[in-house]
């Protein structure tokens, strides 16, 4: 017997827990500039206020079901600030931080989670997909974008996200074997959050990583600390660079915790063991990179302090904004079926206006 | 005998034949510890342990092929999908092959197996949490598909699908997961398959629907007795295959009919129903069989949700302008 194919996955990480870089590598050029990783900082501060907000709305009745991201800012400010403006984003649906990254609105967001189709209108990120919800069909959507990109000879790229759990969906393979084989520019975000709603990677994988499901698509994939931006954004920096270039796809695993509730329709006092919490609170991403500004005297109590009340005006500003827009006419649910709409379903729009009006 | 509600019938239910039939076995996303994302299998998995109560990685196509790997087995499975919403991907398992196999092997490999899924409007859920599309299913040989209306029926009809040789689709209304309790004797009993249920007796027209639309089609009925309009009420229960016989029998009573269904109007269950009256019955109406549908159009999000389901004045306004036809 003979060995025909050989495979390694490296991992990637600049910061520990504490804030002190720890690799041998020299940080990235970003990483040692003071005023990047402070907004870095504060867009992951923004995602934290953001999601803490939508989940007082709801339960308060004034939101829907809604996926936070408590504890993976950095996975999705950390992509989503790789991207640039000519980049198409196709995002899942706890990709509010890479949204917001690439123009999405936060009233957007607020909209679409608020049970509005307006919010999947975007007024900036105008190529960017809608949230996916039926896990891993965006995967393909992004292929197609970066196809097209391709033929085009386009040096753009395309970002997209998924959930580990997603991994084990066929949609998610057959995406990766496509890009793989017509080498198109997409980046395939996994964000290993190690929790597909009550279900741990133990019983999801046999597989030791998910990055390696690339391995067997031919594509080039690495695993990240998915808590260390300055992992995650250097990592997406490099596969979309290679991506815009004709270098073809990679696949970015991150390594996050859900340190909330799967959505707040979850209550995951059901299934998460005894002390996971404590200790994915040592190591989420905020805390760490604001030791490490702090350990570089760029960050003050005062400066938290003034970042804090500038975000939660922020976000009350973008909270205003979804509450006062006023639902929609029941016209809406018919005016964009299709280009024209068929005169049966017009009678349809005219019946449901008049019973609207009652 | 405890009151319960439709949910905790199904899982009654699935838990009453774990006990007598160790062949059944339940799969899914989310079922085991967290007893489904609804508490369907709410304890199931400490009860039978997690050989028997499966928590499934996360890939419908998977769950209903291992499904029909296992059933040909001569095991039972029954496998949730967690919204019928993201039954697509499963879709090509459960048409192109559960409905199939016996017919295409001539008896020699069958299915016994069940698929559950909740579906429907009207509780604020996200976007593909809420459409009834039931009628994909129904539209397929080969299948059963059942829609329980309220908690006894739960329970009968999910024993009668986990024992049905074949597959069943098993819909559950999930707007009226909790809106009511049933004292249920916990005693295996189960309804047959393929009957309607008559659920309320009239003389002057026959309302037909089935699952959470049972409801307000029953309060619509309640409002036009009032109104000295004498209302029978179907619960179709099984919408495929549909047992037409009782409906016609209504509408030769009755001699007019009205069907009643939150999907979409066109290609649905509601024109199969019409069909078959026009086709069987249509000598004994007495005004053109009506309608009271969803529109035609993709469920919207939650803020405009309510503009789309149908209502009881919907319900009883139509039934009112059948009944005066002239
Ligand atoms: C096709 C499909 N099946 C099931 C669901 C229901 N569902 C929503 S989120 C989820 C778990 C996803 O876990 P993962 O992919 O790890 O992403 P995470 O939510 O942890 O970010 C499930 C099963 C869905 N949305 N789509
Ligand atoms: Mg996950």
């Amino acid at each position: 017997m003979t060995t025909v194919a050989k495979f390694e996955i490296n991992y990637l990480q600049f910061m520990d827990e504490n804030g002190t870089f720890i690799s041998k590598q020299v940080p990235p050029q970003f990483a040692q500039d003071i005023d990047t990783v402070k907004s870095l900082y504060r867009d992951m501060c923004l995602i934290r206020v953001l999601d803490q907000k939508a989940y007082a709305l709801q339960r308060t009745g004034k939101m829907g079901t809604y996926p936070a991201a408590t504890g993976q800012e950095a996975v999705g400010v950390g992509f989503g600030s790789a991207m640039t403006k000519d980049d198409v984003l196709v995002p899942y649906y706890r990709g509010q931080a890479a949204m917001i990254q690439h123009g999405v609105l936060m009233e957007e967001v607020l909209l679409y989670w608020g049970g509005d189709e307006r919010g999947c209108d975007y007024k900036v990120a105008k190529q960017d997909f809608p949230i996916a919800v039926p896990i891993a069909t965006q995967l393909l959507h992004a292929a197609g974008i970066a196809k097209a990109m391709q033929m085009r000879g386009e040096k753009r790229c395309v970002f997209t996200e998924i959930g580990e759990g997603g991994t084990s969906e066929g949609d998610f393979y057959e995406a990766l074997n496509v890009a793989g084989i017509w080498n198109l520019g997409v980046v395939f975000v996994i964000n290993n959050n190690q929790w597909a709603i009550s279900v741990p990677s133990e019983i999801q994988t046999n597989c030791e990583t998910y990055a390696q499901k690339a391995i067997a698509a031919g594509i080039e994939c690495i695993q990240v600390d998915g808590n260390d931006i300055i992992a995650v954004k250097e990592a997406s920096e490099k596969a979309a660079e290679k991506a815009r270039n004709g270098g073809g796809p990679t696949v970015i695993e991150c390594i996050s915790l859900r340190l909330c509730d799967h959505t707040t329709a979850d209550d995951a006092t059901r299934y998460r063991p005894e002390g996971e919490l404590d200790e994915g609170w040592k190591k989420e991403p905020i805390l760490r990179l604001r030791k490490y500004l702090e350990s570089k005297k760029a960050w003050s109590e005062a400066d938290e302090e003034k970042m804090k009340k500038e975000l939660a005006e922020e976000v009350q500003t973008a909270v205003d904004n979804y509450l006062n827009t006023a639902v929609d006419s029941p016209a809406a649910m018919f005016d964009n079926l299709y280009a024209e709409l068929p005169e049966r379903t017009l009678a349809q729009r005219e019946l449901a206006l008049a019973r609207g009006a009652k | 005998m405890a009151a319960i509600t439709l949910i905790e019938a199904v899982n009654k239910a699935m838990a009453y034949e774990m006990g007598v039939d160790e062949e059944v076995v339940i799969l899914g996303e989310d079922v085991g510890a967290n007893g489904g994302v609804f508490r369907a299998t709410d304890g199931l998995q400490q009860k039978f342990g997690d050989k028997r109560v499966i928590d499934t990685p996360l890939a419908e196509s998977m769950i209903a092929g291992v499904s029909i790997g296992m059933a040909a087995q001569g095991m039972k499975p029954v496998a949730e999908i967690q919204f019928m919403g993201f039954i697509f991907p499963a879709v090509d398992q459960i048409i192109c092959h559960a409905a199939r196999m016996r017919n295409r092997t001539r008896g020699r490999i069958h299915l016994p197996m069940v698929i559950r899924a909740p579906f429907g409007g009207g509780i604020h859920a996200p976007e593909h949490h809420s459409e009834s599309t039931e009628a994909i299913f129904a539209h397929i040989p080969g299948l059963k598909v059942v829609i329980p209306s309220n908690p006894s029926r739960a329970y009968g009809l999910m024993l009668a699908a986990i024992r049905d040789p074949d597959p069943v689709i098993f819909l559950e209304p999930k707007r009226v997961y909790r809106i009511e309790k049933h004292e249920i004797e916990d005693n295996g009993e189960e309804y047959p398959l393929g009957m309607c249920f008559v659920d309320r007796e009239g003389t002057d027209i026959t309302l037909i629907s089935w699952g959470a639309m049972l409801h307000e089609t029953k309060q619509a009925a309640e409002k036009l007795a009032a109104e000295g309009i004498s209302a029978e009420v179907i619960d179709v229960a099984t919408v495929s295959p549909l047992d037409i016989d009782t409906i016609l029998e209504s509408v030769e009573k009755t001699g007019r009919a009205c069907i009643v269904q939150e999907a979409p109007k066109a290609g649905a269950l509601g024109s199969e129903i019409a069909a078959e009256i026009a086709e069987k019955g249509v000598m004994n109406l007495l005004a053109p069989i009506g309608r009271v549908s969803g529109y035609d159009t993709v469920m919207p999000y939650y803020r405009l949700e309510k503009q789309y389901m149908p209502k009881v004045e919907h319900i009883v306004e139509e039934a009112k302008r059948i009944v005066e036809y002239r």
